[in-house]
C-alpha cells in the first residue's frame, strides 16, 4: 500500500498533535496524584466491598493485616488486638453458613468520633477512621460505641511496633485501612492478600469515583451497610448477605 | 428562736485516728492497684475488649451519682426553703464534693494513659458527651464551693438561694449528662435509650441520700450529738419515696424492652437466663436494693429504729451498686447484634455473653473511692464548722430563716 501526499501529511499531523499531547495527559495525571505532604481530600472516599459468597474459611487477611501493622499477640485473644476477624454466621431458621472479615466500617457519621472527648478519635477527609495515638487518653467510651466491636484496647506493652504503624499501651486502636499504603497509592494489606492467596473477596477503591471498579460493581451488583438502621454510610459494604 | 451552733469536729480521739487509718489504708490499696494496672497494663485486671469497663467504672459512676444526690439535702433547704434541712446545708454540700472527687480519682486511675489528663483538659471534642461531663464536674465542684462558702460566711448568707438554686439546676444537667453516657450508645441493646437521664437523676436523688443519712447518723453519733427524731424521720420518708420512684423507672425500662420483640433476648438475658446479671437484678438491685428498704422505711414501727433506717440506707447502697453493675457490665456482656437473625461466632467472643471476672487491683481500685470520699468528708468536718453541735428537736424545730 502505497501513501499519497494527503494521506502522509494527514498522518504525520496526527502522529506529532499525539506526541505534542501525550506529555500533557501523562502531566495531568501527575498533577492530580497526591504528594506525601498534601493533605488528604474529600474528593475521595475510601472503601471496601467484600463479597462474602467468594469469602472462604482462609484467614489471608487477618494474618496479613496483622503482618503488616504489626498486630501481635500474647495469646489472650480477650485482651490481645484484633484489627480484623473472621466472623462465621449460621441462619437461626435455615442454617445457611456464611463466612466474613470484619473491621471497622469506616463509616461517614463514626459513632466511636462522636463520643470521644479529647478528639482522639478522629475522620481524615478522605474517610478513613483513625485514632491519634498522641491524645488518646485510653477512656475506651469509642469500645463502648462502635457498633462493630471494631476496635481494640491496648492491654499491654506493645513490642515489635512498625515504622509506619505507631501503637502504644493504654490506648485504642483499629483498622487504618492500611492508610500507610493508601498514601503511598497502595491499597490494604488484606485486599492484597484476598486476591493473591484467598477467594478474591475483596474490592479497594474510591467511593466517589464513579468509572472505579469499586462504583462500578456497587452500581451494578446489590451490596448492604451493616447495621444500616444506624444510617452511618459505612465505607465497607457486603455482598451477599 | 433557736440559732444553730455549727462547730468542728474535735478529732483527736483514737477512734477518728482509727477510722482516718482505716480509710488510708484503703486509699494506699487503691492506689497500688492502679499503679500495679498501669504498670502491667489492663490485662491484669478482668476488663478485656468486651468488657471494657468494668468494677472501677461501677464504683466510680456510683460515687458520680451519688455525689449529686448529695446534694438534694442542701437544695431543700435553699431552693424549696425548707428550715428543717437547713442546719444539714453544709454537710450536704461538702458530701456532695468528696462523693464525686472519690468517683473521679477512681475514673481518671482507671484510664489506659492516666497521665494524660491534661490532654483531656485541654482537648474537647464538644459533640461527646463525656467531653460536656468534664465540664460539668469542674463547674459543679465550683459552684458547690462557692455555695459552701456563702453558707459558711455569715455575711453572704443571702446569696445561698441563687446559689443553692444554681447548685441544683448544674446537678440536675450533671445527672443527665452521666446518664447520657448510656443513654447515647446507639449501638448497644443495654443503652440506646432518652430514659437513661431521669434514671439517673433518681438514681442519684436515692443513692445519695442513703450516704447522706449513713454520715449524718455516724458523724452525731461518733461525735455524741444529738439527732432528733425530727430531722431523722423526714429523711426515712423522704429515701423511702426516692426508693419508690427509682422502682417505678426501673419497672418503665423493662416493660420498654419487652414490648420491643427486638429486644426480648436481651430482656431474656437480664432477667431470666444471664446468670450473675439476673442474680444481681432480682436479689441486689429490686429485692435488697428496693423491696427491702421499701419495706423498711415505711413499716410503721420498724421505720422509727435508727438501726432500721441505717440498714435500709446500707441496702440501697447495695442495691445501687447491683443495678450500676447490671447496667455497665451486664449491658457490655450481652453481644453487639450486628447480624439479626444469625447465630454469630468467630475467635474474639463474637455472638456469646463476655466473661468478666473482677481482679483485686480494679477491686481496690473501686473501693478506694468510697474511702476517698469518706476521709475528705472526716476531714472537711475536722477543719470546717460543717455539723451543728445539736440537731435535737427542739433546736432544729425553730431555725430563724436565713440562718444556713
Amino acid at each position: 500500500m502505497s501513501l499519497d501526499r494527503r494521506s502522509f501529511l494527514g498522518l504525520g499531523a496526527a502522529a506529532f498533535a499525539g506526541a505534542a499531547i501525550t506529555p500533557g495527559l501523562r502531566l495531568i495525571e501527575l498533577v492530580q496524584a497526591r504528594s506525601p505532604e498534601e493533605a488528604a481530600s474529600t474528593l475521595k472516599r475510601w472503601g471496601l466491598l467484600i463479597d462474602t459468597t467468594r469469602c472462604s474459611d482462609c484467614e489471608v487477611c487477618v494474618t496479613a493485616c496483622h503482618t503488616e501493622n504489626g498486630v501481635t499477640g500474647h495469646g489472650r485473644p480477650a485482651t490481645d488486638a484484633q484489627w480484623i476477624r473472621k466472623v462465621t454466621l449460621s441462619d437461626k431458621r435455615t442454617g445457611h453458613a456464611q463466612a466474613l472479615p470484619l473491621m471497622c466500617q469506616h463509616c461517614e457519621h463514626p459513632p466511636c468520633v462522636d463520643v470521644c472527648p479529647t478528639g482522639a478519635s478522629f475522620k481524615r477527609a478522605d474517610g478513613i477512621v483513625l485514632v491519634d495515638k498522641h491524645t488518646c487518653i485510653g477512656c475506651r467510651y469509642c469500645v463502648m460505641a462502635c457498633p462493630y466491636g471494631a476496635r481494640s484496647f491496648i492491654h499491654e506493652t506493645v513490642t515489635g511496633q512498625k515504622p509506619d504503624v505507631p501503637r502504644g499501651k493504654g490506648t485504642v486502636e483499629s483498622c487504618t485501612l492500611c492508610v500507610h499504603r493508601i498514601d503511598r497509592d497502595g491499597q490494604p494489606a488484606c485486599v492484597d492478600a484476598c486476591s493473591k492467596d484467598g477467594g478474591k473477596a475483596m474490592v479497594f477503591g474510591d467511593l466517589n469515583d464513579g468509572a472505579g471498579e469499586l462504583r462500578q460493581r456497587l452500581r451494578r451488583e446489590p451490596s448492604i451497610q451493616l447495621r444500616a438502621d444506624l444510617a452511618l454510610n459505612t465505607g465497607v459494604r457486603y455482598q451477599g448477605l | 428562736m433557736a440559732t444553730i451552733n455549727y462547730s468542728e469536729l474535735d478529732g483527736r480521739s483514737a477512734g477518728f485516728f482509727a477510722l482516718l487509718a482505716l480509710l488510708a489504708v484503703m486509699v494506699a490499696g487503691g492506689l497500688g492497684g492502679a499503679w500495679y494496672m498501669e504498670h502491667n497494663g489492663h490485662y491484669v485486671t478482668g476488663m478485656t475488649n468486651r468488657i471494657v469497663w468494668g468494677v472501677p467504672h461501677v464504683f466510680a459512676v456510683f460515687l458520680i451519682v451519688a455525689a449529686s444526690g448529695a446534694l438534694n439535702v442542701a437544695s431543700i433547704a435553699s431552693v424549696f426553703g425548707r428550715e428543717l434541712y437547713k442546719p444539714l446545708a453544709r454537710l450536704s454540700g461538702v458530701l456532695s464534693i468528696t462523693l464525686l472527687a472519690g468517683g473521679l480519682a477512681v475514673l481518671v486511675l482507671d484510664l489506659g494513659r492516666p497521665e494524660r489528663l491534661i490532654v483531656a483538659m485541654t482537648h474537647y471534642n464538644f459533640k461527646s458527651i463525656f467531653a460536656w461531663n468534664i465540664f460539668l464536674y469542674t463547674g459543679f465542684f465550683a459552684i458547690v464551693a462557692a455555695y459552701l462558702w456563702v453558707m459558711l460566711e455569715r455575711r453572704m448568707n443571702a446569696y445561698s438561694k441563687p446559689l443553692g438554686l444554681l447548685a441544683f439546676l448544674w446537678r440536675l444537667i450533671l445527672t443527665t449528662g452521666t446518664g447520657s453516657i448510656f443513654g447515647f450508645l446507639v449501638a448497644r441493646e443495654a443503652y440506646d435509650s432518652a430514659l437513661y437521664a431521669p434514671l439517673f437523676i433518681i438514681m442519684s436523688f436515692a443513692f445519695g441520700l442513703a450516704i447522706f443519712i449513713l454520715v449524718l447518723m455516724a458523724a452525731c453519733g461518733g461525735t455524741r450529738r444529738p439527732l432528733g427524731d425530727a430531722i431523722v424521720v423526714r429523711l426515712t420518708a423522704l429515701l423511702g419515696q426516692f426508693v419508690a420512684v427509682l422502682m417505678y423507672f426501673v419497672v418503665v425500662y423493662h416493660l420498654t424492652n419487652l414490648y420491643f420483640t427486638g429486644r426480648h433476648d436481651f430482656e431474656r438475658f437480664i432477667l431470666v437466663d444471664g446468670g450473675v446479671y439476673t442474680a444481681l437484678f432480682w436479689l441486689g438491685q429490686v429485692l435488697i436494693g428496693g423491696m427491702l428498704p421499701l419495706a423498711l422505711l415505711f413499716h410503721p414501727i420498724w421505720s422509727r429504729s435508727r438501726r432500721v433506717v441505717a440498714a435500709a440506707s446500707v441496702c440501697v447502697i447495695l442495691g445501687g451498686l447491683a443495678q450500676i453493675y447490671v447496667i455497665i457490665i451486664g449491658g457490655q456482656a450481652y453481644p453487639l447484634v450486628i447480624f439479626p437473625g444469625k447465630e454469630v461466632a468467630s475467635r474474639i467472643f463474637d455472638g456469646v455473653i463476655a466473661t468478666y471476672a473482677p481482679s483485686l487491683p480494679e477491686v481496690a481500685l473501686g473501693v478506694s473511692g468510697i474511702a476517698l470520699a469518706l476521709v475528705l468528708t472526716a476531714v472537711a468536718l475536722k477543719v470546717l464548722p460543717l455539723l451543728p453541735r445539736s440537731l435535737a428537736d427542739r433546736d432544729v424545730a425553730a431555725v430563724p430563716p436565713g440562718n444556713a
